[in-house]
């Protein structure tokens, strides 16, 4: 019994399921305010379609199977790349925060790599692997890849000293070190990092599709601009935006999974 | 704020039961109930010979003989950068000796050396009995660790914790988690390094009682280093003043146990102590 728990509770005014309820008040108002606007002719539908509009066109595309395959295949790009490039750079930033050695031999170079906007290799992308998926795995994977070293570098440097010192005095050996102190002290960062990574990974994949794709969401966007079917492109833009937030959700569900300890998931 | 005074006065509220539990034991003259621990064939003895450690120019200790028997507890004080935690740090194995040696009465295991922090060192990852499990050393993957975690936890009063995360405890609880961590493996030589330093009055003189409790239970060899003279003479049989590197005084703590807090006698041998304390001090500041 503690002294707060005899105190009167306040009350909160909360309607059942508030909470689940009120981050999709804004959006939802937007879409009204949106189609408002656009039935009653005060934005030309040239420059913005309706979000009926936008729903009809997005349930022919279902219809005819392309909408289904071209999300399937960004999906598919962007999962692989994120993989790849977030598999390398975990290994990375394991190795440099572990071994004084491998910091010393590859931390520079990352580094300079870093600073090179990964973007700006579309160029060259295209002329090493033309518009093949490979050449989408690449940046994908590139742009991934730096949130992802950094964080994990990060974090393995800032666990707690003391508590390694204190690991070592009680008999653990190397590996259970890193089981039970380095990598759990080091995961709130690593999460971090592949919260980063996963708006970048849209962002990269997004742009690739634009520029060089012969299938998915961003060529379905350009191919939809070439024919001024303007509902088609607003579409594509909002899938990519509810995609983002899937990815977001899935990572901070992830989050609270293993991170339970954690002081900011507790609730009292 | 709400959070601190939700964890003081819980925590208050757990002192006075197990005291007066002690209490009324005493006075009524019951036996000790029987110890959830099976202590292992007690503490052991310890002997230093012409210790020294330096770090590059700076020389810590400067020369250290000492015997300690086996079951002992001895507190060690002296002023800040005297080298009193360097000696503990020594001892547990946490430094290697310049010159000198260190030998306990038989060649222990690693389990039977135990160090308690001023800091819990709790991993917040893990709950509380996870946690104290750690302490099993290369024990805890044996299938009993579980239980033995328990008793460890039952012996500071915390069982009732032991599946919360680290950080929902006070820092006394914190501290209590820590000891049963270094509780748990039947250590034979416990030392603790300021392990109250960082806890409030009430918790201190409530942690004081269960370090006393404890070692009279379980009959380990006790080496305490303390910045607080008061809490040294408590609770040692020996306190040992050190100065610039070595022993200055060696003071034999023969008051009967259980003490009483601010007792005229502990409060005569405080004051003999702060004053070599001081004096030594004040030598140094005019020299």
């Amino acid at each position: 019994m503690s002294l707060a728990d005899t105190l009167p509770r306040r009350r909160v005014w909360r309607l059942p399921g508030a909470d689940g309820v009120i981050p999709w008040i804004l959006p939802v108002v937007i879409l009204i305010v949106w189609q408002i606007a656009c039935s009653t002719g005060y934005v030309p539908t040239r420059v913005l379609p309706a979000p009926s509009d936008v729903v009809l066109a997005g349930w022919k595309s279902v219809q005819s199977g392309e909408l289904i395959r071209n999300i399937w295949v960004s999906f598919w790009r962007a999962t692989v790349g994120f993989l790849i490039g977030g598999g390398i750079g975990f290994a990375f930033g394991l190795a440099n925060g572990l071994s004084q050695l491998s910091d010393k031999l590859t931390d520079t170079t990352l580094q300079m790599i870093r600073n090179v906007p990964h973007l700006a290799l579309i160029p060259l992308v295209i002329l090493w692997f033309g518009i093949d998926e490979s050449a989408k795995l690449f940046l994908v994977a590139l742009g991934v890849f730096f949130p992802i070293y950094l964080n994990t570098l990060h974090g393995i440097r800032t666990v707690d000293p003391q508590l390694i010192e204190m690991g070592r005095i009680y008999g653990m050996s190397n590996g259970e070190l890193f089981r039970r102190i380095i990598f759990p002290g080091a995961l709130p960062s690593i999460f971090v990092g592949v919260r980063f990574a996963l708006g970048i990974m849209w962002l990269t994949l997004i742009v690739a599709e634009t520029i060089a794709a012969s299938s998915g969401l961003g060529y379905m966007a350009m191919q939809a601009r070439e024919f001024m079917l303007i509902d088609v492109v607003v579409l594509s833009i909002l899938i990519y935006a509810l995609l983002g937030k899937l990815a977001d959700s899935a990572s901070r569900v992830l989050e609270r999974l293993t991170l339970s300890w954690h002081p900011v998931f507790q609730k009292h | 704020m709400q959070q601190s005074l939700r964890v003081f006065p819980s925590d208050v509220a757990f002192v006075p039961p197990t005291a007066l539990v002690e209490q009324a034991r005493t006075a009524r003259r019951l036996p000790e109930p029987v110890p959830t621990f099976t202590s292992n064939a007690g503490g052991l003895s310890l002997t230093i010979q012409s210790l020294r450690k330096s770090f590059g120019d700076n020389e810590v200790l400067r020369g250290i003989d000492l015997h300690i028997p086996a079951g002992q507890f001895v507190a060690i004080v002296g002023r800040s950068g005297c080298g009193k935690s360097t000696l503990l740090r020594l001892i547990a194995g946490l430094e290697t000796p310049t010159s000198g040696s260190i030998s306990f009465g038989e060649d222990p295991r690693a389990e039977d050396v135990r160090v308690m922090f001023q800091e819990p060192r709790l991993l917040p990852w893990a709950t509380v009995s996870s946690n104290v499990e750690v302490g099993l050393g290369r024990q805890r993957s044996r299938s009993d660790a579980k239980v033995r975690a328990e008793q460890a936890l039952a012996e500071v009063g915390l069982k009732e914790k032991r599946d919360q995360w680290p950080s929902v405890l006070s820092g006394g609880q914190k501290q209590r988690v820590a000891l049963a961590r270094a509780l748990v493996s039947h250590p034979r030589v416990l030392a603790f390094d300021e392990p109250l330093g960082a806890l409030d009055a009430l918790t201190r003189i409530s942690m004081q009682r269960l370090l006393e409790r404890v070692w009279r239970e379980q009959t380990f060899t006790a080496i305490l280093v303390t910045h607080d003279v008061s809490e040294a003479v408590a609770l040692a049989d020996r306190v040992l003043v050190i100065e610039d590197g070595r022993i200055a005084h060696d003071v034999l703590i023969d008051i009967a146990r259980p003490r009483q807090h601010g007792s005229a006698d502990l409060a005569a041998l405080e004051g003999s102590i702060l004053g070599h304390l001081l004096s030594a001090g004040d030598d140094g500041m005019d020299g």
